[in-house]
């Protein structure tokens, strides 16, 4: 049955149910925002952990390699893990190729792995605008840890931090100077660092530029709030106590790690990175801290479009076909035309 | 409300000769689907896996290694344990003709030999796909 989604099979652990609500939640139809109302008080209580990093770095097979030791671990339970998977859609056609899973094959029939590989639908920043919502109901639905594996990005693809508790930023030799480590953008979310592809050559010039270009940075000072790029948003959000971490002056500095994902290389110290990483959120405050900062830019996200399109609804066509005319025409400017709209 | 077609092409048993599944791939891709490819050598395992967990519309199999008649059965039999005896099944490659029959007995909804157009195949998948949404 399609268009339907049964809420409590997806609570008790019924992976058909789970892929059906996935579908009607990515497509945002009511069956799925009705999903999606039912699932967020099971929500929560999941580790999120952003793969991101340029294409052909070797992010699904890290992921690969990260989950199949979440599955076994030396010690412990075992973890179970969903993977979202997002891959770019054709700005032409809207069609994707999804190819993830080919790096996940050591996984691929583990019952306690979930992997949902997802298109990008037009939205730029690294995931879809329905990430957020695929990964809320993977949450609901019980697995521990949520891999969440990004677009190939480049610099600015930044969204994934917003998402993720722990941001993995991963990086292959050979790729640009040390002025390109101090840039600002997709290096200043990592919260650990992977030189992937550590038997090339390059590898260690890789690691120095990134260890060095972190000497620079002031980890931990930047609270949640502000890490989102000093967006305005449409409501003062909630003021959150920050003090604890603040006084004691504690801040994570980003571990820069070699792995060699084809080979299992050093994939043992990025897990342990990310329970470190996960500890350190808790105990000093970031954990809600992150979550309270990624429900409000959601919330507002979805104002700004509900705005918008309550907006369309009520103005009038005629007005603005004429101010387009008139931008059109070089008479008034985009920022002129944009007031005058608003204020018709 | 978007929906887009999903489709899973997945490459059972040992060939490794991916050239038709990409091409496939690629034409659903160009035609605005979203195709789940998942590389060489799938056990019929990984490839229910794939399709439970992807929820798609299709599953085509691509086959060149001549034991289409041993890999598909086992392939629609995992499929239907899973509870997805719904889903369309299409098998592309190098499959006599005289084997066809047999195969569509089976279950499998089309099968595309050499010279088959990929517009074809996209026209089928969209037909078929239209036809389990009103089923």
């Amino acid at each position: 049955m399609r268009d339907t989604v049964d809420v409590q099979a997806v609570l008790a652990g019924d992976r058909r149910a789970l892929a059906r609500a996935l579908t009607e939640v990515e497509n945002d139809s009511p069956a799925g925002r009705e999903a999606l109302d039912a699932l967020f008080p099971h929500s929560g209580k999941a580790h999120l952990v952003g793969v991101t990093g340029s294409p052909g770095t070797g992010k699904s097979s890290l992921v690969n390699q990260m989950t199949r030791l979440l599955r076994n671990p030396e010690e412990g339970e075992a973890k179970k893990v969903a993977i979202v998977a997002v891959d770019p859609s054709s700005p032409f056609t809207g069609g994707a190729i999804l190819g993830d899973r080919i790096r996940m094959r050591d996984i691929a029939d583990d019952p306690g792995v979930f992997i949902r590989s997802m298109a990008s639908r037009g939205h730029l920043g690294g995931i879809a605008r329905m990430t957020s919502a695929l990964v809320r109901v993977l949450d609901a639905a019980g697995f521990d840890l949520i891999l969440i594996e990004t677009v190939g990005a480049g610099q600015s693809e930044v969204d994934i931090a917003r998402l993720a508790h722990t941001t993995i930023v991963v990086e292959a030799p050979g790729m640009g100077d040390d002025i390109q480590a101090i840039k600002a953008g997709i290096l200043e979310i990592a919260d650990i660092l992977v030189v992937n592809k550590a038997d090339h050559s390059l590898a260690d010039n890789t690691l120095r530029a990134l260890s060095a270009s972190l000497e620079f940075a002031r980890p931990g000072q930047i609270s949640a709030i502000d890490r989102f790029h000093h967006k305005e948003l449409a409501f003062a959000p909630v003021k959150l106590d920050q003090t604890t971490n603040e006084s004691k002056n504690e801040h994570w500095t980003p571990p820069v790690l070699k792995t060699i994902s084809t080979e299992g290389v050093g994939i043992e110290k990025v897990v342990e990175a990310i329970e470190k990483h996960a500890t350190f959120l808790r105990t000093h405050n970031q954990w809600h801290i992150r979550d309270a900062a990624r429900l409000q830019e959601e919330l507002n996200e979805l104002l700004m479009a509900a705005f918008a399109a309550k907006w369309r609804k009520q103005v009038d066509q005629r007005k603005i076909e004429a101010v387009l005319g008139e931008m059109l025409a070089r008479k008034l400017s985009p920022q002129s035309a944009a007031l005058k709209l608003l204020s018709a | 409300m978007d929906r887009k077609i999903r489709v899973l092409i997945a490459k059972p048993g040992l060939d490794g000769h991916d050239r038709g599944a990409k091409l496939i791939a690629r034409a659903l891709r160009d035609a605005g689907m979203e195709v789940i490819y998942t590389g060489l050598r799938q056990t019929p395992q990984m490839i229910t896996a794939a399709a439970l967990q992807e929820d798609v519309d299709m599953v085509g199999l691509s086959i060149l290694s001549g034991a289409h008649m041993t890999l598909v059965p086992r392939v629609l039999e995992s499929l239907k344990e899973a509870g997805l005896g719904d889903v369309a099944v299409f098998v592309g490659g190098i499959i006599p003709e005289e084997d066809w029959p047999a195969l569509q007995k089976m279950g499998v909804r089309a099968v595309y030999g050499p010279g088959t157009t990929t517009q074809q195949v996209i026209d089928d998948v969209r037909r078929l796909v239209s036809g389990q949404a009103e089923a």
